[in-house]
């Protein structure tokens, strides 16, 4: 892990709209001005990061699951594929086995135990990936289909194409989804560093606090970075003292910085305050690294 | 009875503050279900008093017992999930990876390895200062199944309001298009799409409304924030009209929300003025919308 490159840093949160893509996108802009970096949108149900760059992509391709699809010319009806499914996602109706893709979690049991090869596994679109450059800046974006269910394949298997394609890279930025379930645990589980971003507020600090315990059970170093600092109370601060949670930087409730996000504009480069946050940010990260491979 | 959800794609535009300030306003007809149990927040509003509460249980998670096992590694070959790892000359489960999908357990030749169920959280049914009744939940950190426990609080809701003979199910529902969106969807009879005017929040809005198209359901939207910019507002409204999306209402960008989030109380409850009227005005224009 130690030598891996690039450095990993996920911005997440258990709360939506604290601000992580654009601490994301700001933060990949501002390291992009000296040396390249790589973005790496994980929200793939909503994926907002590239609404802050333009430019055409340089490779698209489809994202997969595998599911097994139904042979019935080798099936011999033995019953062994729906028992082993813990998902419910084959079943017997008659003499027809029905598979039901948003129920399956590719585990391949019922594709690899069939003892005639009746049910082989066969990719299933369910997003779009798309890989774009602007001088510096590689961005990498996938989009879950709508009415898919499953984020944990796409998001994997994003990672793994940012992780083949961008080698050469020092530090790679993920966007990671909200929540504290599944897809966070996917889009965090192997990055070297995680920044939480919250507001100080009852909800911001509650789902902090749950963002915390996630990364304590994925083992994670990881920093607060507060947002929208000077609304609601202090109750944030004093948590990450109590905690002894670094907080790497206080970006200022500010309405210019919801209004220029609103327009799909980059802060930092506007507000002097925003750029010293990054700063700020960026050092902590960069000592971190630094600190891990010694 | 009906069932109201309110979504809104992208996180942090109000959803939460607006739904409970509904709670408050439909009083002891409205049954709440805090579905968003990833990051749940209605809790820290509606004073619940935790009255029941019940584990919940769902899949499964594999475990080896260390004694039998002869370390022939079968099991971790088959794992798609990588949850199976040798360490110190043991195979050893990692449970934030592990799906529970039972493939080790059957491989296994000495029959070492079991799958037991798995606590994926916490649900709660609690009595709440509306006067009224809320289902909740608690997800444990980093479990899978969130769409389940979903499924879990919105029919204890249905059941409660049905047996109570309520008027309104208030579904507080999660962020995104996935697994836990579609299942608080599931036999909604109205969605209240909270947006606010920016790239982001039109963006996710279209794919969320695109979502609730594929449902069938009968859909507002409140712009929240929505002087923060002229432009977007207007494109918004363009897209309701276009889309057959009834435009509720705007809310202006006011810090009485976070004032009032920081003494637990709703914004109807914080704000007797002109926020208050707005919001009554909506809850008014839904339950018409609703009972049509």
């Amino acid at each position: 892990m130690t030598n891996s490159k690039p450095f990993k840093i996920a911005i997440a949160s258990g709360k939506g709209g604290t601000g992580k893509t654009t601490l994301s996108t700001n933060l990949a802009a501002f390291i992009a001005e000296q040396e390249e970096v790589v973005l790496v949108d994980l929200d793939v149900e909503e994926p907002n990061s590239g609404l802050f760059f333009t430019g055409e992509p340089v490779h698209e391709e489809d994202n997969f699951k595998m599911i097994p699809h139904w042979d019935e010319s080798r099936c011999t009806f033995c019953g062994i594929c729906h028992k082993v499914c813990n998902y419910h996602a084959v079943i017997q109706l008659g003499l027809t086995i029905l598979v039901f893709p948003e129920l399956c979690h590719s585990c391949y049991a019922c594709s690899e135990l069939c003892p005639t090869d009746a049910l082989p596994m066969v990719p299933k679109k369910t997003g779009t990936l798309k890989d774009y450059q602007t001088d510096n800046l590689h961005f990498i974006e996938s989009r879950l289909d709508i009415g898919e269910e499953q984020a944990v394949p796409a998001i994997s298997k994003t990672k793994k194409y940012s992780a083949g394609k961008y080698d050469n890279v020092h530090i790679a930025i993920f966007d990671s989804p909200p929540g504290n379930s599944c897809p966070v645990i996917e889009a965090t589980k192997d990055v070297d560093f995680v920044i939480l971003i919250t507001e100080p507020t009852p909800f911001g600090l509650h789902d902090l606090t749950l963002a915390v315990e996630t990364m304590r059970a994925l083992g994670k170093p990881f920093g607060v970075v507060v947002n929208r600092y000077g609304i609601g109370n202090d109750a944030v601060l004093q948590y990450c003292q109590r905690e002894h949670i670094p907080i790497l930087a206080k970006i200022p409730n500010n309405r210019k910085i919801a209004e220029l996000y609103s327009s799909g504009k980059l802060i930092y480069q506007e507000i002097s305050e925003v750029k010293a946050s990054l700063t700020d940010i960026l050092d902590f990260c960069m000592k971190t690294a630094e600190g891990e491979v010694e | 009875m009906k069932e109201i959800v309110v979504i809104s794609g992208k996180g942090g535009t109000g959803k939460t503050s607006i739904t409970a300030s509904f709670a408050i306003l439909g009083g002891g007809d409205v049954v709440v279900a805090d579905c968003d149990v990833d990051a749940a927040d209605m809790h820290l509003l509606m004073q619940p008093d935790y009255d029941y509460s019940e584990d919940f249980y769902s899949g499964e998670i594999a475990y080896i017992d260390q004694n039998k096992c002869t370390h022939c590694g079968k099991c971790a070959r088959v794992c798609r999930f990588d949850a199976i790892s040798l360490n110190n000359k043991q195979y050893i489960i990692d449970p934030l990876s592990c799906e529970g999908c039972g493939y080790c357990a059957r491989i296994c030749p000495t029959e070492t390895i079991i799958n037991k169920e798995r606590l994926a959280g916490k649900w709660f049914i609690s009595n709440i200062k509306s006067g009224s009744i809320m289902v909740h939940a608690r997800l444990s950190i980093g479990a899978d199944n969130s769409g389940k426990l979903v499924a879990k609080v919105k029919n204890e809701a249905k059941d409660i309001a049905f047996e109570e003979r309520k008027g309104f199910i208030l579904v507080d529902g999660s962020p995104g298009i996935g697994c836990p969106v579609v299942s608080s969807l599931s036999g909604a009879s109205f969605v209240v799409l909270v947006t606010e005017p920016s790239v982001s929040g039109l963006h996710d809005l279209k794919r969320v409304s695109k979502l609730v198209k594929k449902f069938n359901i009968k859909a507002g939207c409140i712009i929240n924030k929505a002087d923060i910019n002229a432009a977007k507002c207007a494109e918004i409204m363009e897209f309701l009209k276009d889309e057959d999306i009834t435009h509720l209402t705007n809310l202006p960008y006011d810090e009485n929300f976070t004032k009032a989030m920081t003494q637990g109380l709703t914004i109807v409850e914080y704000d007797k003025g002109e926020l208050r009227e707005i919001l009554a005005e909506s809850w008014r224009k839904i339950k018409q919308l609703v009972t049509n």
